[in-house]
């Protein structure tokens, strides 16, 4: 197996509610993905400026700053295009998920969720 | 339910359409029948059971095996199949059936989800020059007014189906999301037992059937597969699952699923 397809990818929950961190944690580390956490989107910008993810799986309404303006931000970062950035939310209205893939969201996600629908999502990002 | 309830129950699946049930699976005997004790007013799955041994009944019989039949829940379930019907075999059919009609039937459609990928994929991307017509079945007719209804839970949505797809095919409605009538209206509906005589549906040039033969009895399999086949026109393909085999078929290579008549001609 080659180096490449051996590196654990690693993922970037952000999300201001630990009990959701913690579900998706367990979700993706079945999936095989390393895990890092993430409570606002300044934090996660932070995170990303040290250690790029592969994926972001991301939830809107946060203090300091939101799931919107972080993948703004992120976009605009040297190699801030290649994560795939799923966002997660109880948004659940038409145009504001319409509204996330034009600003460069790869999928989203409804909560409540459960494995099978990141699993799915992930799938159709092309992240697993 | 006791194990004569079960064994009664498997017996009329095999006998009314060739579903294989394990009578010794109580659970799921249990968890597929409790929906339709409760609808139709009984106490328990028990009392249901004897309503249908006791008074013969043929309506609540029915309704039994068909919650024992197995249904598709996801959207775009093996992914490369729909894009291979679309970039290939339609092209293909197309080609061949210049300016004419394209018949294509998703014959066990459980609620909806496969034969809505499918008219979604078109309304993408059909191929020019022909007309396409879209028909679907069920065993089941509870799903299949589900189907007809076109309107999925948000988990539903979030099986299979890509966000893009979910907004441009969808509208919000309540807590609920409902296909828009351009695509629901591009499908017509009929229920179907696979092992009654087909040739009342006419021929198709491309039938899906996924998923249903591994559930059942090995003679009840050749007898759908060949109805199934006798609904084929010539040159016409049936797409199966990506593990199942139609042995009066030829497979076409790298294709899973994918049979038609003659050896097996490569699609472009």
């Amino acid at each position: 197996m080659s180096g490449e397809s051996a590196r654990v990818k690693l993922c970037l929950v952000v999300d201001d509610s630990r009990v959701v961190r913690k579900v998706a944690r367990r979700i993706l580390e079945d999936l095989g993905f390393g895990v890092a956490e993430a409570g606002d989107g300044a934090e996660a910008l932070a995170w990303c400026r040290t250690a790029m993810p592969d994926v972001v799986l991301l939830d809107w309404n946060m203090p300091v700053m939101n799931g919107l303006e972080f993948l703004r931000r992120l976009r605009q970062e040297p190699a801030g295009a290649a994560p795939r950035v799923l966002f997660c939310s109880v948004e659940s209205d038409l145009d504001r998920i319409r509204e996330a893939l034009e600003e460069g969201a790869d999928e989203y996600i409804m909560k409540p969720f459960d494995g099978d629908i990141v699993a799915s999502k992930l799938a159709l990002a092309g992240a697993l | 339910m006791t194990s004569q309830d079960r064994e009664l129950i498997a017996r009329l699946c095999a006998e009314r359409a060739g579903l294989r049930v394990d009578p010794d699976k109580a659970y799921l005997l249990e968890n597929r029948l409790a929906p339709v004790a409760r609808r139709e007013g009984f106490a328990s799955v028990h009392d249901l059971v004897c309503a249908i041994r006791d008074r013969d009944d043929d309506r609540l019989a029915w309704r039994a095996v068909e919650a024992m039949s197995p249904a598709e829940t996801a959207f775009f379930r093996e992914p490369q199949t729909f894009e291979r019907i679309v970039g290939e075999a339609l092209p293909d059919l197309a080609m061949r059936r210049e300016g004419g009609t394209l018949r294509l039937w998703s014959a066990a459609c459980g609620a909806g989800q496969e034969v809505y990928s499918l008219a979604m994929a078109l309304e993408e991307s059909a191929p020019a020059g022909v007309t396409i017509e879209v028909f679907a079945s069920d065993l089941c007719e509870r799903r299949l007014e589900k189907a007809q209804a076109g309107l999925y839970s948000p988990f539903e949505v979030q099986r299979g189906l890509s966000a893009r797809r979910l907004v441009r095919h969808f509208e919000g409605r309540d807590e609920a999301f409902a296909l828009s009538p351009r695509v629901r209206q591009m499908v017509r509906w009929r229920r179907v037992n696979l092992m009654e005589d087909l040739s009342r549906l006419g021929q198709f040039d491309l039938v899906l059937c996924r998923g249903v033969l591994g559930g059942l009895l090995e003679d009840a399999r050749a007898r759908v597969l060949a109805n199934l086949e006798r609904t084929l026109k010539p040159g016409g393909w049936l797409v199966l699952g990506a593990n199942e085999a139609a042995p009066g078929l030829s497979a076409l290579a790298g294709r899973p699923g994918f049979h038609t008549h003659g050896s097996g001609r490569a699609a472009a």
